[in-house]
């Protein structure tokens, strides 16, 4: 069962040519064949083009190519149905982009295509990367790999519940507020978000732009360091890429923390946390302190108030984003007597209801006598945010938290009452307002259900180095993440 | 801040249709959601600048050079309606 190995391992027997690409191909369409009717993490997958690009990646090898030059070469790599893949179909989770197909590549796909990755499959999502849960995704939710009763997270549940069902080596998602290291969390594998700016969001479908990057899930850390090293970089279609050199990541993979600092929020270990989750994070702490980190303690004194700013400043911004689904160039049109009413039905037929409430929300707070009083005042308080962290880095070199207050959660627990689905956000959403860089690892399980327990790691704006470097020395240090569902096995 | 929201009005300026039972249940929810952002109105955010992007960067431009994109072709593709190489719409102007 090659689908098994992690990236670095498969990129391993793929260079000594003890394995091909298209042997671990095919055992990723097979293993997607016999668990994905029950997880449903793929909306779609093109298995003949998966097999074309695996072939030609082993052609390649053969001529000589090595994993030096294109150090992805031959390495199934699923895909985020919100990222574009030319000639693939993209529907973010959408009604109203059911049969819309990507006329061009995205640059994330660019670059893992440069780097002889096997772009494959579409993964399941909440519509529009709006959601915490996979419910928002208008063809049915992800499920689980450890207990398909429960939610994977979201958005990127498809991206995590791939990963650890060992339906593809590793995956692209995208995070605004937490969708990739709050999915990787509750799945139970690695979720890297770089800093904003740091990888091209080209082709990624906007959703809130000044806090949307696309991230990766993954087997292993250094996994994770493999992929953003291929996706990073400055990028001429996206004006807000930085300048800053791509380093080579694996190589602070050292396995030495001695010195660094770590600062644990106090405002973080507070009510609502999850008794089983906290246990786990302390634990987590103790095991960097014995590994030789530096453990004290930081504040964020705005934390309180990061939902509240989010769920402004995001939905200001997807207002403004998806007014571009009008039935006019692309995706669904349902006719109307003018162009007002083609609009409104478009839309009101085309739309879950999650992103109507947000579309709603952010027209409201960007309307007329109410910006200063919402939008305004909201990236004012983000500035605070900023700062808070700003100011918290002078001390230490990362901010560990824990990425959920909870394990997942049932399906349909939560549907109810959105507030409090924005509210398990509450440690994943601020990273995204200050622009810096998170990480979510596996750090432990719940008893009875067994379920995942993440923990995240932030760092500097741009200092993905130390974040992957403490949370490999974390990862080489403990076994969680060679804990497997045991998804599949039954049947 | 008030935490009335007329959501008929602010949905037609969204241009999106609502039923009566989408209308109700996001009407009582939004409320909820209005009334929890309130907490903003606690921060005193006197003489803080406010923040639009983490890592503004300014003047970023590309030379003024004619370089390949989509063809005509491509960019219809996925249009609903489409006729002598142009996007159909309905009526605008009678």
């Amino acid at each position: 069962m090659l689908n098994q190995l992690t990236l670095t391992e498969l990129v391993e027997r793929l260079e000594d040519r003890q394995v091909s690409s298209c042997a671990v191909t095919q055992d990723c369409l097979d293993q997607i064949k016999r668990v994905d009717s029950e997880l449903h993490a793929f909306l779609s997958c093109d298995s003949e083009d998966a097999l074309a690009q695996a072939k030609a990646a082993d052609q390649a090898m053969t001529a000589g190519v090595t994993h030096r030059e294109k150090p992805l070469l031959g390495v199934p790599v699923a895909i985020k149905d919100i990222i574009a893949v030319r000639n693939q179909p993209m529907s973010c989770g959408s009604r109203i982009l059911h049969d819309y197909l990507s006329p061009y590549d995205a640059t994330v796909i660019s670059r893992l295509r440069a780097a002889g990755a096997v772009v494959f499959g579409r993964l399941n999502m909440d519509e529009f990367a709006m959601g915490s849960s996979n419910e928002n995704s208008a063809f049915g939710p992800v499920r689980n790999p450890w207990d398909t009763t429960r939610i994977p997270g979201g958005s990127s549940g498809g991206s995590a519940a791939a990963v650890v069902a060992d339906e593809c080596i590793a995956s692209l998602g995208s995070d605004t507020g937490g969708s990739v290291r709050q999915p990787a969390a509750l799945c139970g594998c690695v979720g890297l978000k770089p800093s904003y700016g740091r990888v091209s969001r080209y082709g990624l479908v906007a959703y809130a732009s000044s806090l949307d990057q696309v991230g990766c899930c993954a087997k292993r850390v250094r996994d994770a360091a493999v992929l953003l090293e291929a996706l990073s970089g400055m990028d001429p279609r996206d004006s807000t890429t930085v300048p800053q050199p791509v380093p080579h990541y694996t190589s602070a993979l050292t396995g030495e923390i001695k010195g660094l600092r770590i600062g644990l929020p106090k405002e973080y270990m507070v009510g609502g946390l999850d008794a089983e989750v906290e246990t786990a994070i302390k634990a987590a702490v103790k095991q960097f302190a014995k590994l030789g980190a530096t453990v004290v303690d930081v504040s964020l004194p705005h934390t309180d108030y990061a939902i509240a700013t989010y769920y402004i400043i995001a939905t200001a911004e997807a207002s403004a984003n998806l007014a571009r689904f009008d039935g006019i160039r692309y995706g669904l049109r349902v006719e109307g007597s003018d162009p007002a009413e083609l609009y409104s039905r478009t839309r009101g037929d085309g739309f879950g209801v999650e992103v109507k409430r947000r579309i709603i929300l952010g027209t409201y707070v960007l309307s007329s006598g109410y910006y200063d009083a919402y939008y305004l005042r909201a990236q004012k308080v983000r500035t605070l945010i900023r700062s808070d962290f700003l100011k918290a880095f002078e001390q230490v070199d990362a901010i560990l938290t824990p990425t959920t207050p909870t394990p997942a959660f049932r399906i349909g627990e939560k549907t109810g009452d959105p507030l409090q689905m924005y509210l398990s956000d509450i440690f994943t959403i601020s990273a995204n307002l200050a622009g810096i860089c998170g990480i979510s690892l596996p750090c432990g399980f719940t008893r009875d259900p067994k379920l995942p327990i993440g923990l995240q790691l932030q760092g500097k704006p741009f200092a993905e180095e130390t974040i992957l470097r403490l949370a490999h020395a974390y990862e080489q240090s403990t076994t969680w993440h060679k804990e497997r569902p045991r998804i599949g096995e039954r049947k | 801040m008030s935490s009335e929201i007329d959501l008929r009005y602010v949905a037609q300026l969204a241009r999106i249709s609502l039923s009566e039972e989408e209308e109700s249940v996001l009407g009582s929810q939004l409320k909820d959601i209005l009334g929890y952002i309130e907490k903003l109105k606690e921060v005193d955010v006197a003489g803080v600048e406010p923040t639009a992007h983490a890592f503004p960067q300014t003047n970023i431009t590309r030379r003024d050079e004619e370089q390949p994109s989509l063809s005509n072709a491509e960019a219809l593709k996925n249009a609903p309606a489409d006729a002598n190489g142009l996007f159909l719409v309905p009526k605008i102007v009678e």
